[in-house]
């Protein structure tokens, strides 16, 4: 029985044991959102705009006449739109994102802040540079900064995205070879077996034969196979470092030393710089090319997927074929180089239209800067012993795929736990989303059966790391008890239920079409 | 560190948990002549206020588009933005969240990103698009690449209107595969150039409308010639806005579009992030690059969205992948949805419609200076007029009075003997009294 207040108001919550569904499927904070498409804002706008001077009957022919198939909706819808699929997000500032080798850091909002000064966010590309001398002093800055932090010589700012960075990295190291003849008889690149997808595919894109190189029993670039690979037909050499298992390359000065001597450049994917950023420095280990994922170690958001922004330093020998535009700063201030023909340089091209993602240098500066060469020392530090935690606390429950000594910034587990349980590590992820928790990556790196790489990063506490491990362990305990459904159905309580992406695959839909018989005329 | 949750005692108790005596034995895979000790040399930690200090007077330094009479685009456009988008976009659940592998906690994403596809393809005209590219340029280059792989032929024939920078990056990519391009001469109304050059071994034909001088083209012929001879047609736009007064690519017969999209919803940015728009014909969906999102059902029933098609993708075909992309521009592709949402078509009608205004008003200030001659005869928001002096020496006389005129045709292809070529922007953005600033300016640096 509920108690009342004096209006007979229930002051108490009522009891009640069953659960029944809702009648329109609405539940609770959560709304089901239909598409824009499929509201009535046909003819609607949520813009106020003086009315035109013009019809563009000047361009005759060459105005637009059909319907164009484009919904408008007013502000209020709009926003109300957005937020309730927004709802539907898991996100950072929500709870932990563990996403192994993606670095899921907290994003500082004054990053945000800085980004919208218009003195950046208002400035076009071509301006002459007279006038944005502040925004190249910024991209000088925050070379300098790129360059400080991992002992390199120079630095190529413009690749949009980590993919973009390594084509970038590739292309200068292929640009070297053409420069010493040698480039006909180099067609190869090695690439551990471990290693991101990006770096066979890029490779590839740039017209490299890919080669496999074997891993170790514990789980680092076996060094014998790599030296009998590696000749006089190889152009370079992709290692990721600490790699994807997690790992510290313990090899790494013998595997730059090797491929140096064979006349090969030696690539390193800095996905994971994360780990040593402070207080290893690439140069220091032979690195001759390596992109920064600003979106990652330096904490630009990753926005659902992008925009992100992969910087690449380069080595002395690789330097003079960094991709145009770059600045250059003298007496007469700052300016931009706009075309590899200038400065008598040999730069191998140009990677995009303009200088790049400007937008993303502020965030990544202002979080650098933030922190300080002493907080970014801290940062690898925290990222490391947070790794270190969550597998020391799990190892008793899970299998650790390499349970021989630390791991760096992110700790990597195998399915062989999961063995008799019925249960798969994709199974496990699903009963994960049910607990509040964003899964590990899965599935990676290739090398290990049934993989979860778990990356707290540095930005989670002491108390979020805890609670993950008691959900963790739950989960596991669980598992092993055999509590099958609970994790074959899992998700039980997300937004949606297990999607069949089989279906989606074999039969497109990749866009909403006007339904059979409606008045609307889309395309 | 503000960012750094961590206590001493919580470092100790967790290094007690590990069993590790101190954070050095985590770190002792490191060789020990690549161990450093103590901080590289750099500033030290700094509070909010110092860093707004420091970048502030960067910002500071450079003249912002809102703030003098501007009318530059060459690529990049300044328009207006609605505020409910800058706050939308800043939501944590859209700005702090990962590509959406895990679907089930991800929909508000996917269901956007398939709706921006619905958008983009209706935009365009084609039927379908995909989740983004980087920016224009880099769709541009990856639209060559696919019609390479569609047609089993090596060779892009590119008209002379294609903006230069376009041009490089894609050059600089699809040389390094051995794609031989052909780029034809630099002229105002360049794309029907492009029709002689078309022969059996021609994969595509690049062309681009409005194109770099501002120069709105039928390309319905191109189409025609391109198509008879095996050959597929990209159609490049640099200024999406247009296509909300100009007929789509796909009405006049095109394969592939590559645009860039930074002009719905998102700032200049001094050049990024923007975000590559790219469509094509239905049955090259498999060729093509970068994320698709589709639709699907859960266990449920109930309608879904997921990605999908990701075997084109590198994290599962690696070296066998359409394209290495990983990343798009996701939060840049919320930008242009909401905006889009916003204006619907009767705003992007008005809107298109109040720049081609602009534009022919600038146009008309400027035609009526002695010794300034408009070259181009049609356009959207955009055209190229001839100086009677160098045109980066304009533009920089104009900046040091606070004026930004424009883009002289020189800073994008040196070579191109246009020194004299200016090209000029105007969008609903322009007000009547800096086209009057502009041309009694430009006037007076002529004489």
């Amino acid at each position: 029985m509920s108690t009342m207040n004096t209006v007979g108001r229930p002051t108490t919550p009522n009891r009640v044991e069953s659960k029944p569904a809702t009648l329109t499927g609405g539940r609770g904070l959560l709304q089901d959102e239909h598409l824009i498409f499929e509201s009535d804002g046909w003819g609607k706008t949520g813009v106020d705009l003086p009315e035109p001077k013009t019809d563009g009957s000047d361009l005759g022919d060459l105005v637009r006449r059909d319907p164009i198939g484009l919904p408008g909706l007013s502000e209020p819808e709009t926003m109300r739109h957005y937020v309730r699929l927004s709802q539907k997000n898991h996100a950072i500032d929500l709870a932990i994102y563990p996403l192994g080798s993606c670095t899921m850091k907290h994003n500082p909002r004054l990053n945000e802040k800085m980004a919208r000064l218009p003195g950046f966010a208002d400035i076009h590309p071509l301006q002459p540079t007279s006038t944005v001398q502040g925004a190249l002093e910024l991209m000088d800055t925050l070379a300098h900064w790129l360059k400080t932090l991992t002992g390199m010589p120079a630095v190529a700012l413009s690749p949009k995205a980590g993919a973009h960075g390594e084509l970038c990295g590739l292309m200068a190291i292929r640009a070297a070879h053409e420069a010493s003849g040698q480039h006909e008889r180099r067609r190869k690149v090695l690439v551990p077996t471990s290693a991101h997808g990006t770096n066979p595919a890029t490779a590839a894109f740039v017209g490299y034969t890919v080669v496999e190189v074997a891993q170790t029993g514990d789980g680092r670039v076996d060094v014998a196979d790599l030296a009998a690979k590696l000749g006089d037909d190889v152009a370079a050499i992709m290692v990721t470092n600490p790699n994807t298992c997690g790992l510290f390359e313990r090899d790494i000065l013998e595997i730059s030393r090797l491929t140096h001597e064979a006349g090969a450049y030696f690539y390193c994917d800095g996905a994971n710089f994360n780990a040593i950023v402070g207080r290893v420095r690439p140069g220091d280990l032979g690195v001759d090319a390596m992109h920064i994922n600003l979106h990652k170690t330096f904490s630009t958001p990753h926005g659902g997927g992008g925009p992100g922004a992969g910087p690449v330093v380069l080595s002395e020998a690789l330097a003079p074929f960094a991709p145009a535009p770059w600045v250059v700063h003298d007496a007469d201030g700052y300016r931009l180089i706009e075309r590899e023909e200038d400065e008598a340089a040999q730069a191998f091209g140009r990677l995009c239209a303009f200088q790049g993602q400007m937008g993303m240098y502020t965030r990544a500066l202002s979080y650098m800067m933030s922190h300080g060469s002493d907080g970014l020392r801290q940062v690898a530090e925290d990222a490391v012993l947070n790794a270190n935690y969550i597998k020391a606390r799990l190892s008793d429950l899970m299998s650790p795929a390499f349970p021989e000594g630390p791991c760096m910034h992110e700790a990597l587990f195998d399915d062989e736990w999961l063995k008799g349980t019925e249960v798969t590590t994709l199974d496990f992820a699903k009963a994960m989303i049910d607990e509040g928790f964003h899964p590990m990556t899965m599935y990676f790196p290739l090398v290990v059966h049934g993989a979860m790489l778990i990356e707290p990063t540095e930005t989670e506490s002491k108390q979020e790391l805890d609670r993950f491990i008691h959900a963790m362990r739950a989960l596991a305990e669980a598992a092993k008890a055999g509590d099958v459904d609970r994790f074959k159905g899992a998700p039980f309580h997300a937004p949606m239920k297990r999607l069949d992406e089989t279906r989606a695959a074999r039969s497109p839909v990749l866009r909403w079409t006007a339904p059979e018989g409606s008045n609307i005329a889309a395309e | 560190m503000r960012y750094l949750p961590l206590t001493p005692d919580d470092r100790s108790a967790m290094l007690a948990a590990i069993g590790a005596k101190s954070i050095d034995d985590l770190f002792v895979d490191v060789p020990k002549a690549a161990h450093r000790d103590g901080f590289v040399d750099l500033p030290r930690v700094a509070g909010e206020l110092e860093v707004e200090r420091a970048l502030g007077a960067m910002a500071a330094k450079n003249a912002s588009a809102g703030s003098v009479p501007f009318f530059c685009g060459a690529g990049a456009y300044k328009h207006h933005v609605p505020a409910t988008v800058d706050h939308v976009i800043q939501r944590s659940e859209f700005l702090t969240s990962y590509t959406p592998y895990q679907p089930e906690i991800a929909q508000g994403t996917l269901q956007y990103l398939y709706e921006f596809q619905t958008q983009v393809a209706n935009l365009t005209g084609m039927p379908v698009a995909n989740a983004s590219l980087y920016d224009g340029s880099t769709a541009m280059a990856e639209g060559v690449l696919m019609a390479t792989r569609v047609t089993r032929r090596n060779k892009a024939v590119i008209s002379g209107g294609v903006h230069p920078h376009y041009v490089r990056a894609t050059e600089t990519v699809v040389h390094a595969v051995g794609v031989e391009t052909q780029v034809l001469p630099a002229a105002v109304d360049a794309e029907a150039d492009v029709i002689a050059q078309i022969g059996p071994d021609t994969a595509c034909v690049v062309v681009q409308t409005p194109n770099v001088f501002g120069t709105a083209t039928d390309v319905t012929k191109i189409a025609e010639a391109a198509h008879a001879a095996g050959a597929l047609l990209i159609v490049v736009v640099t200024e999406a806005v247009s296509m909300g007064l100009l007929k789509s690519p796909g009405e006049m017969g095109a394969d592939i579009v590559a645009a860039e999209g930074q002009s719905i919803g998102n700032a200049l940015n001094y050049g990024g992030p923007y975000v590559g728009l790219f469509a094509c014909r239905e049955k090259l969906v498999r060729q093509m690059p970068g994320r698709l999102t589709g639709e699907t059902v859960d266990a449920d029933g109930k309608r879904g969205f997921v990605l999908t098609l990701s075997t084109r993708e590198q994290h599962i075909r690696r070296d066998k992948a359409t394209s290495n992309i990983c990343t798009n521009s996701g939060l840049c592709t919320l930008a242009f949805t909401i905006h889009m949402s916003l204006l619907g078509e009767t705003g992007l009608r008005k809107m298109a419609l109040l720049n081609h205004e602009k534009a022919l008003a600038t146009r008309d200030a400027l035609a009526a200076i002695p010794g300034v001659e408009v070259l181009t005869p049609r356009f959207f928001n955009e055209f190229a007029v001839r100086l009677p002096k160098p045109a980066a020496e304009v533009v920089e006389q104009l900046a040091q009075h606070r004026i930004l005129a424009g883009v002289p045709y020189s800073r994008l292809a040196p070579a191109a003997g246009m020194d004299d070529v200016l090209l000029v922007a105007a969008t609903e953005m322009t007000m009547d009294g800096d086209i009057k600033i502009l041309a009694s300016a430009l006037a007076k640096v002529c004489a």
